[in-house]
């Protein structure tokens, strides 16, 4: 066990834990912060994604003890009030079905278009795809990160 | 919970009565004779909701809260049931907020969400309970304008009267919750619709982008406990002896025990289906340090041998013998091929099929197979349960609860009464949370523990430890004569551990000449219910062969197609065709002509058509195929349905989408594979999913518009998606695909 003193959507919170515990855990079960999601917790699926320092990785493959002092963004985070562009296209396209794996497709395509506000279909296609949605939203996903792009 | 059934008929649960705004049903109700009355003095608070019946309640300052009955994995449910009750009861949607149910089967009906059938089922009921509090709404207000009942109208929420006398319902609602139940109810015409019809968003939308704790998984109570299961590492395999001694030395660990789910000649349900009986548990405070404890745990495993189990299904009760083989996916495909050339079970037989075919010019024969599938909700299976001597609470993600309720009170020697089930929204079901074990588990943990415990399985817990779909073959044959005409049809269908016949189904009614067998292989792996049970391996299979036909006749397979079911409609073959050949005709022309099929505009593309029904829907489906990187990709599919009315259009075309998706996915890369009882994918790094690059770029969604009830969408379009995949591989590698999954077969000749 260890405490840690993380930067987490603007606030900082320790935590005392095995320094190996994933941060998808720290979040869900230590800290209160369950739209982060376990999907499979092999980096394959996408569903835990989170920011750190704005770029998007896999909470499910990240220890507390590699967090430092970078600044951690969960999809809770993300906008004050639900009106990131992208959450706001998420809306409007209606893109959810059952929603689960959707707060990491909304964190992925959120650090996409913070590096590239002008992404091609391809990019959009590469970037997404390590994102799985079991429901089969993707037709949905990618017109949603195009009107985000747009704003 | 008031589950007792007392004779009571539906209407008369379209009983008013007030609650408190915390949702407490008061004593004014007889159906609250099943609850203590302490609670009335909740009638004194100021801001009550009055319920109108068991889903509408209406609150002073006219907000109005619906409940959604059913549980909601994703089909939109706790939308467009409400939309059904909004549109009814006359309200302005903006004013309406929406709250899934309590487990009630007597207030809310069956509250099952599978066999598309949430919106057929409900349809009716909705419209009554609707109507009726509308109509209770204009008798209170009749009573308080002292003008006859008749004269009062509505629209959006607010009653008038001629005289100019106008009201809020909010401002009746007390009122009219004090009312009778009106015994006649005059429903809206479909052409007065001013909400089904006109796409809502998904109420829960918003709370899902900014990542609420909507999912069984985000569900926790203060001290509750996670536990996991350790299953044996085969099906056929069971506990021989273990040592929990290292897995308790490990940090946050609680405790470390064997549990059987079920007691020798325990009585299932036919939804209690498990795996494994046998399980080991590691409980503990985080979810990191269970999964590092459970690595260390010490066991030992043998051969199951067969088991009996006692079931009562669909057929009654009936014992079943569990074979302990430790089964392998390449034998058992091997015993397929033997199986299919035994005599087989007749399940319908038309004309004199055994002359046709040796009659025949012509005969086509092909063989299709489709290896198990795993549901791979996203959320894997989890429950909350929190057991105690007197009384039980779960919640989590399930598709029936009042399945697993007679399952739990015999588990647990408690009464219905005293089992809460809340239902949360859940990450997929697909069929899969039908199967209520992993709920009875967490009961069982729980109760042993004397604490609040979550039960959580992993992905590889979840891939592993199935339910799956089964595995299938299909043989069939076609005979035409010197003019090439189809004179007789037969399928031959088996699986492991069930076959996939529908004998009634198109083109059953088409043909003269007739014949559907089955056959079935017995196996410990189980199965169950998986999107569209048997029809997604029918509709591969045959929608394929019906392409192949239509070729060797030298007819366009829509043209093809469309002529045998104007025969089944003009002068149907048989009597028991389960699919109206108007319908079905009608989803085909429609996506042809939405698709410009036949004209000039396609030809980059390789197309495939398909078309089914199923779950009381018609689906059709054109996919257009083009090669990319050197692998056949589906760029763009053009879908036509019918369903009746479409409640909520937007969301209805979004299932449809995802279907198309699911589909595509499936029969390219879907497989579950086993050696010696161990399944061989374990986790999406070699369970290959459809991902975000491998989706169509644009899935167009038609419907047919009618003024028919209205059916399912959940299934139906979900099936054809192999078959019109097929037929465009076809066009695009110039030869069949026969065996999904079809991806490792297209790696073979790419
Ligand atoms: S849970 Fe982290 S990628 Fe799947
Ligand atoms: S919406 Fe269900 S997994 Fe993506």
């Amino acid at each position: 066990m260890a405490t840690f003193n993380l930067k987490i959507n603007g606030k900082t919170r320790a935590v005392d834990v095995d320094p190996a515990t994933p941060m998808l855990w720290v979040l869900r079960d230590h800290l209160d912060l369950p739209g982060t999601k376990y999907g499979c917790g092999i980096a394959q699926c996408g569903a835990c994604t989170i920011h750190l320092e704005g770029n998007a990785v896999r909470s499910c493959q990240l220890p507390v003890s590699a967090v430092g002092k970078a600044s951690v963004t969960t999809i809770e985070g993300l906008s004050e009030k639900a009106d990131h562009p992208v959450q706001k296209a998420w809306l409007d396209h209606d893109v959810a079905q059952c929603g689960y794996c959707q707060a990491g497709q909304i964190m992925t395509a959120a650090a996409l278009l913070k590096r590239n506000p002008n992404p091609t279909d391809e990019e959009i296609e590469a970037q997404m795809s390590g994102n799985i949605c079991r429901c089969g939203t993707y037709v949905r996903i990618k017109e949603a990160v195009k009107s985000a792009a747009r704003k | 919970m008031n589950n007792d059934t007392t004779g009571l008929d539906r209407r008369s649960f379209l009983k008013a009565s007030l609650i408190s705004s915390g949702g407490m049903m008061l004593t004014v109700s007889f159906l609250s004779s099943f609850k203590s009355a302490d609670k009335a003095e909740a009638l004194n608070l100021p801001d009550q909701w009055a319920q109108l019946n068991g889903y509408i309640q209406i609150m002073a300052d006219n907000k109005i809260k619906l409940i959604c009955p059913n549980p909601e994995f994703g089909q939109n449910v706790m939308t467009s049931l409400p939309m059904i009750v909004a549109e009814e009861l006359d309200v302005d949607w903006k004013n309406v907020t929406v709250e899934m149910g309590p487990h009630d089967n007597i207030k809310l009906g069956p509250q099952f969400s599978g066999g598309s059938n949430s919106v057929k089922m409900y349809w009716k009921p909705l419209r009554e309970a609707g109507a009726a509090a509308r109509q209770m709404l204009r008798e209170a207000a009749a009573q308080s304008w002292n003008v006859p009942v008749g004269e009062v109208t509505t629209k959006a929420g607010v009653l008038s009267h001629p005289n100019g006398k106008t009201a809020k319902y909010g401002a009746m609602a007390a009122k009219a919750a004090t009312l009778p139940v009106p015994k006649d109810l005059v429903l809206k015409s479909p052409k007065d619709f001013t909400i089904v019809r006109k796409s809502k968003k998904n109420v829960e939308g918003q709370k899902v982008v900014t990542g609420k704790p909507l999912f069984g998984l985000d569900y926790r109570t203060e001290g509750m406990l996670i536990a996991m299961i350790q299953h044996p590492p085969a099906f056929g395999m069971k506990l021989k002896s273990f040592d929990p001694a290292e897995a308790l030395k490990m940090p946050g660990i609680k405790d470390v025990f064997s549990l059987k789910l079920y007691e020798d000649g325990f009585e299932q349900g036919g939804f209690d289906t498990r795996t494994f009986n046998d399980l080991l548990v590691v409980v503990g405070k985080s979810t990191w340090e269970v999964m590092n404890a459970r690595k260390k745990l010490v066991a030992q495993w043998q051969p199951a041998g067969d088991v009996k189990d006692v079931v009562t299904g669909r057929e009654g009760k009936k014992e079943v013998v569990v074979p302990g083989a430790l089964e392998s996916s390449k034998a058992q495909m091997e015993q397929m091929i033997e199986y299919a050339k035994k005599p087989a079970q007749e399940l319908r037989k038309d004309g004199d099929p055994e002359a046709a075919f040796k009659n025949a010019a012509q005969v086509i024969e092909r063989t299709y197979t489709a290896p198990f599938l795993a549901h791979n909700c996203m959320e894997p299976m989890n429950f909350f349960a929190h057991v105690t001597d007197e009384k039980a609470l779960l919640a989590g993600p399930l598709q029936a609860p009042g399945w697993v309720e007679p399952t739990l009170s015999k588990l647990l020697n408690l009464p219905p009464e005293k089992i809460e089930i809340q239902m949360t929204r859940m990450g997929g079901g697909f069929g899969r949370r039908a199967y209520n074990h992993y709920l009875s588990e967490a009961a069982l943990i729980s109760r042993k523990v004397k604490a609040p415990v979550k039960l959580m399985y992993t992905r590889e817990d979840d891939m592993t430890y199935g339910i799956y779909r089964p595995m299938y073959t299909a043989t069939y044959r076609a005979a035409l004569d010197a003019d090439k005409n189809l004179i007789a049809f037969h399928v031959k269908g088996g699986g492991v551990p069930e076959h996939p016949i529908h004998p009634n189904r198109f083109p059953a009614g088409a043909i003269d000449n007739y014949l559907a067998e089955g056959w079935q292989i017995p196996s410990n792996i189980t199965i169950g219910a998986f999107r569209a049970p048997r029809s997604n391996f029918n509709a591969a299979a045959e929608q394929s062969f019906l392409d192949e036909v239509a070729e060797a006749m030298g007819k366009d397979p829509i043209r093809f197609r469309l002529d045998l079911l104007k025969r089944a409609k003009e002068n149907p073959v048989g009597k028991n065709n389960d699919y109206d050949p108007d319908r079905y005709a009608g989803v085909l022309e429609l996506v042809r002509d939405k698709s410009g099929w036949g004209k000039p505009g396609s030809e980059k593309y390789s197309r495939g058509v398909a078309a089914y029904f199923c779950h009381a829907s018609y689906a059709a489906h054109i996919v257009d195929m083009v090669t990319r990187d050197g692998q056949p990709y589906v760029e763009r599919v053009f879908s036509a349905m019918d369903c009746g009315i479409v409640v909520n259009p937007d969301a209805a075309t979004n299932m449809v989408q995802g279907a198309v998706v699911d589909g595509i996915g499936n029969a390219f890369y879907g497989a579950l594979t086993h050696k010696d009882g161990a399944a061989q994918q374990t986790n999406f790094n070699n369970y290959r999913l459809i991902r975000h690059n491998e989706s169509p770029k644009k899935i167009e969604v038609h419907f047919v518009q009618n003024d028919k009830d209205p059916t399912g969408l959940g299934e139906p379009p979900f099936p054809p998606v192999f078959g019109a995949v097929a037929n465009a591989l076809y066009k695009n590698k110039g030869r069949r695909f026969y065996n999904q999954p079809f991806q490792p077969e297209l790696e073979k000749v790419i």
